[in-house]
Formats: structure tokens, sequence, C-alpha cells
């Protein structure tokens, strides 16, 4: 694989960086440390300042200040035309009038390659996206995915210090998502090229990153490894937006949380005084098991292939989501009485009682 | 079912044709008069003499030097008309797009102006500001290109803008920079290859609107063509016809071409989306 060429791999850093829009604080002292290498996906709800930052490191957008620094090198005054990164766009980005061939060329075009080798380079990027049957196409003729494709190899063609991915995805229908997903992330360790890939869906980022940071209004919430954002969320935000969380109240004293009758540790203690709290429980820690005398009743289910969620309705008429085995299903049919556990895995907490509240599917 | 819609398209093709029919007359008339007197003698003969003459053209800079001079100056000033249109013109509406949007309405405004100012109020603002364009620049018919600029604004500004609604400026621009292009490859080698048409139409526009003026080429004492046709209408009535005929079936003809480029573009471009 020395054709595609492992590309002197940098360290990216985002230092302070603050923007501001019309009101709205788009970056609030955004600090982002990428390791050469590696893909970092930064996640979180429209409007928090993900594509802002972004775009200020693709030099598409100014801050108001802080730094950017590449590779060690300030680079937060250089216009984007020089700042050597490559970009896919939300938006389908290739040039009408080129065919998939010459969009590729075309960053290599301006770097004054030679045509016949600018050529070689833009075939076999084309191959690594696995679209080289459809060089001499025009956009036009390409759906949706296979554009996406082409505009990764023209970002890749010019071995460009950083990778930005703008929701490279959400353009696509489910299936060919998923698939070209995994093609980024293969493609991305191949190629050792730092990465930003900016999406709204968790799927998608625990799915590729090595590291997924999740923002909110402009800062970041936590930025770990997937199962770390999924397991030990931070905050009540992270695990609210990561994955599903039902709602329960709790009374916390020290390090533990006392919920329907288990004591369950805490992750952060210290993110509320002990008393009254709201418990935020994930539907793959609620057991159920079949109890003609227990005291919950199912209250409705919804198949999902392997596993199904199921919402049971607690002896206070509190609803709580559980997910089980797809092959339970039958055994608990709407209105059977379950007894209702937690698995004892460490839980996050919220500060004020408030009412239960099954997770939002 | 079936036969009351085929009895119907039938009705709407009949009377589009019929439509068709009216125009071309309604335009044609004029022009087979215009024809026919340049071709008929007090006789009742037919000649091609005026034609002969008017093709001629090393032998008409002799007979009808004003005529000659009123050609070049309208020639030069469709091409320094369409020129200067495009390089003010496509940069400006493109950074509105990208950068300014708040200031579209305003550009589009001061764009549609010329469209509600009389000729004739223009001459009198333009006659001082031309008293300094003669001072520094000469008296040359060529510098009513800046007049012809203003006035052609509003046909370009409405093809030019239609044209970029039809592509996706800001992220194939960014798409561009983002590769290494500075602003002026971004204009020359993303957006004018995908605006091909809409530069053709406003292009073709102008032509057809510098060809045709007068008003302010005559009251600012400048020969252009239509000045110099007017002139020769006093001494040789049938050579004036015929060079304004010629200028009108130019002028159509550049039309036609037009909207054929468009549509053929049309339907190259058609499943983009």
């Amino acid at each position: 694989m020395t054709t595609v060429g492992l590309s002197d791999s940098v360290a990216v850093h985002l230092d302070g960086l603050r923007r501001r829009f019309a009101g709205v604080q788009a970056l609030d002292n955004l600090d982002l440390e990428m390791a050469p290498g590696e893909l970092i996906a930064l996640l979180g709800p429209s409007g928090c300042g993900k594509t802002t930052a972004l775009r200020v490191l693709a030099g598409l957008e100014d801050a108001d200040s802080g730094r950017v620094l590449v590779g060690g090198k300030d680079i937060t005054n250089v216009p984007a035309n020089r700042r050597d990164m490559g970009m896919v766009f939300q938006a389908y980005s290739l040039f009408p009038h080129l065919t998939a061939l010459q969009n590729v060329e075309f960053g290599m075009a301006l770097r004054k390659m030679k045509p016949a080798a600018r050529r070689e380079r833009a075939g076999e990027m084309l191959d690594l996206v696995g679209i080289g049957t459809h060089a001499e196409r025009y956009p036009h003729q390409l759906s949706g995915g296979q554009q996406q494709r082409v505009a990764l190899a023209r970002a890749l063609a010019i071995r460009p210090k950083v990778l930005l991915l703008d929701e490279p995805l959400s353009a696509l229908d489910a299936k060919v998502r998923v698939q070209l997903r995994d093609e980024i992330r293969r493609i991305q360790l191949e190629v050792g090229t730092t990465t930003l890939f900016v999406t709204h869906d968790q799927e998608e980022a625990l799915a590729v990153a090595d590291r997924v940071g999740v923002m909110r209004a402009g800062r970041l919430e936590q930025l770990a490894a997937p199962e770390e954002v999924y397991q030990q969320p931070a905050t009540a935000f992270v695990a609210d937006f990561v994955g599903l969380s039902n709602r329960l109240p709790g009374t916390l004293s020290g390090a533990s949380v006392e919920v329907l009758d288990t004591v369950l540790p805490v992750v952060d203690p210290s993110a509320a005084p002990a008393g009254p709290v709201t418990v935020l429980v994930r539907p793959e820690a609620v057991e159920l098991s079949v109890d003609p005398d227990g005291s919950s009743r199912v209250f409705a289910a919804s198949f999902l292939g392997p596993t199904s969620r199921v919402t049971v309705a607690l002896p206070t008429g509190d609803l709580i989501i559980a997910q089980v085995a797809s092959a339970m299903l039958p055994e608990i049919p709407p209105g059977a009485a379950v007894r209702v556990a937690l698995r004892r895995v460490p839980v996050v907490v919220e500060a004020g009682g408030g009412a239960a509240q099954p997770a939002r599917v | 079912m079936a036969g009351l819609i085929a009895r119907r398209a039938r009705r709407q093709a009949t009377f589009r044709w019929i439509v068709v029919v009216v125009l071309g007359i309604f335009f044609l008339l004029p022009l087979v008069a215009m024809l026919m007197f340049t071709i008929r003698e007090p006789g009742g003969q037919y000649t091609f003499d005026t034609w002969r003459q008017f093709f001629d053209w090393p032998q008409l800079a002799n007979t009808y030097p004003e005529l000659w001079e009123g050609m070049k100056s309208s020639g030069g000033l469709v091409l320094l008309t369409v020129a200067l249109m495009l390089v003010m013109l496509v940069p400006t509406v493109v950074w509105t797009r990208l950068r300014l949007p708040w200031l579209r309405r305003v550009v589009e405004y001061l764009c549609l102006l010329p469209l509600t100012i009389p000729a004739i109020v223009l001459v009198v603002g333009l006659a001082p500001v031309y008293a300094w364009v003669t001072y520094f620049l000469g008296g040359s018919a060529l510098t009513l290109t800046f007049a012809y600029t203003v006035l052609v604004l509003p046909y370009a500004y409405r093809a030019i803008d239609a044209g970029l609604s039809g592509i996706d400026v800001r992220t194939l621009s960014e798409a561009a920079r983002s590769l290494g292009a500075s602003w002026g490859t971004v204009m020359w080698r993303v957006v004018l290859p995908n605006i091909r048409s809409a530069v053709l139409s406003a292009a073709f526009l102008t032509v057809a609107l510098v060809l045709g003026e007068f008003t302010i080429a005559s009251l600012l004492n400048r020969t252009n063509l239509q000045v110099a046709v007017n002139l020769l209408g006093k001494s040789s009535a049938t050579m004036s016809v015929a060079v304004s005929l010629a200028a009108l079936v130019l002028a159509f003809i550049l039309l036609f071409a037009l909207s054929f480029a468009s549509r053929r573009r049309g339907q190259t471009t058609r499943g983009t989306s």
C-alpha cells in the first residue's frame, strides 16, 4: 500500500476558541487536542457548535479569539486554501462540470502536479474508495453515496494534513450510511490522517471514532473513548444525548445512590448534593424477570430485531424502559406481572428530585 | 376518458400553433416590408444592389464613412460592454451570495434601477459625468461602454443571478478553497464553468441591447450604429433600412442561439438533484 502513502500524521490543537454569531455563542472557549492519526468525532445536537469548530479548523470561519495549531504550527491566520485540509461536506460538493476523475485531480492540479502523475494518483484514490469503475462519470450520473465516495477521494488525494468530515453521511439512506461509515474508518486507518468527524448521529460517532467529544453550547462536555462516553457519561447531558436513559427519583448518599430499593455506585458523586436526586439508568441496565407476584406490569413492547424495548409500569405508576432479548418477549405479554431489578453499574445523577421519566426513544 | 384527454391535448396544440403563427406574422411582417423596401426599384423591378453594397465592406467604408464608423464603434462597444459587465457583475453577485447575503436585495434593486429610469433622464444625469469622461479619455464613441454597462445591468443581473441559483455556490467554493484554490481560481475554474449558459445569455442580451441603442449615443453626440443609420436615412433610405434589418436579424439569431444553448444545457443537467 505504498501508493496510498501514509501521511506524516500531525497533531491538532484547538486552543481556547471562541466564536459568537448574532446572539449565539457557537464556540465557548473550546479546547481540543487531537493526537497524530487520531479520529475524533464531535457529537452534539444541532447548534452546539460542532460544525463551527470544524469550519474554524478548516479556515472557512474565523474565530473571535483562540488559536488553531496543526503540527505545532499556529495557522490561525492562514487562509483556507493554504491549510492543506481535505474536507468532505454534508451537501454534495463535487464540481458538476467535471468527471469523478477530474474532480479528484482538481486539488493536485492546483498543486502543479504533472498530468500523468495526478491522473494515476486520482485513479488510485478512486480505487481506494471503491469507485474506480466510475471515473469517467459526471456527478449527476452518480448516486449520493457514490458522490460522497468521490468527495472523500478528492479530499484525500491532496495528502491533507487533516481530514475534515462535516456530516458526510447525513444525506444518505440508512444502509449506505452504515456501509460508507465503516469504509471511512477503514480508509482513515489505512492512510493514517488525523481526522475530525462531525456528526449528530451518536451511533455513527461511537462506531468510528477513537475518541468521541460530546458538545453542548460551544463547549466539550466530555471527550473520551466511545465505551467510556457510553458507560461512564461525565454529565447528565451526555448520558441523555448518547444512548437512552430512564430518569428515576433516588436518594444520594456518599458515593452511592438508592433507587428502586437498589443501591448503585455513582459515576460522579459531586454532580449533586446528598439527598433527593434524579438517577439516569440505561434501558439495558434494567432487568426484567417473570414473577406472578411481581408488583410491576408490562405496558408495551417494541421489537427491534435481536433485542426489544419493553415499557414497564412501576408500582408507583411511573414508566421505565427495559431492553431485553427478544426471545423473552413471548413470556411477557402486555399486562404480565414482572419484577424489575437494576444491574449494579455506575449511574449518573442529576441534582433535584423531579418526576420519573422513561427513556425518550 | 382517454379520448377526451387526447382531444383536449390536440385542441391545446392547435391553439399553440395559432398563437405562434399570429405572433410570427406580427414580427415577420415589418421585417418582410423592410426587405421589400431594400430590394424593390421604383419601376417595380427587384434588385439586390443595396445588399451587394452592404456586404462589400472595403467599398462600404468609402461610400458611407459615417455608417462604417458607426458599425465599427458598435462592434467595439459590444465587446467592451460584455467584458466590463462580466468583470463587474459576476464577482459582485457571487460575493454577495457568499459573504453579504443581507445586501442581496440592495444589489438587486440597484441593478434593476436603470430599467425604471427613461434613457432621456439617464442622459441628463450622464451628461456632466461624460464631460469628465471626455476630459480624461477623449470623445471616442467607445466611452459609451460605461453608460451601456449600466443600461444592461437589469438584464445581465437577472440572468447571472438565475444561473447562480442553480448551483450550490457556497459549498462548491468552499470545497475548492479547501483543495487549495484562491478566490480567482474559484471564480474562473469552478463558478464560471457552472454558470456558462447564464453568462452566455447575459452576453447575448447585452449584444442585442447595445446594437439597438440610439437615445444615449445620439444625445451624448457619439456615433454608433443606430445614430449612423438614422443619419443615413436622410440621404440613402434603402441602405439605412438594410442596415437596420441586418442588425435586427443578427439580434434575433443571437437570441435563438441563446434559447437553444440553454435548452441543451437543461437536458444535459436534468436529473442532477
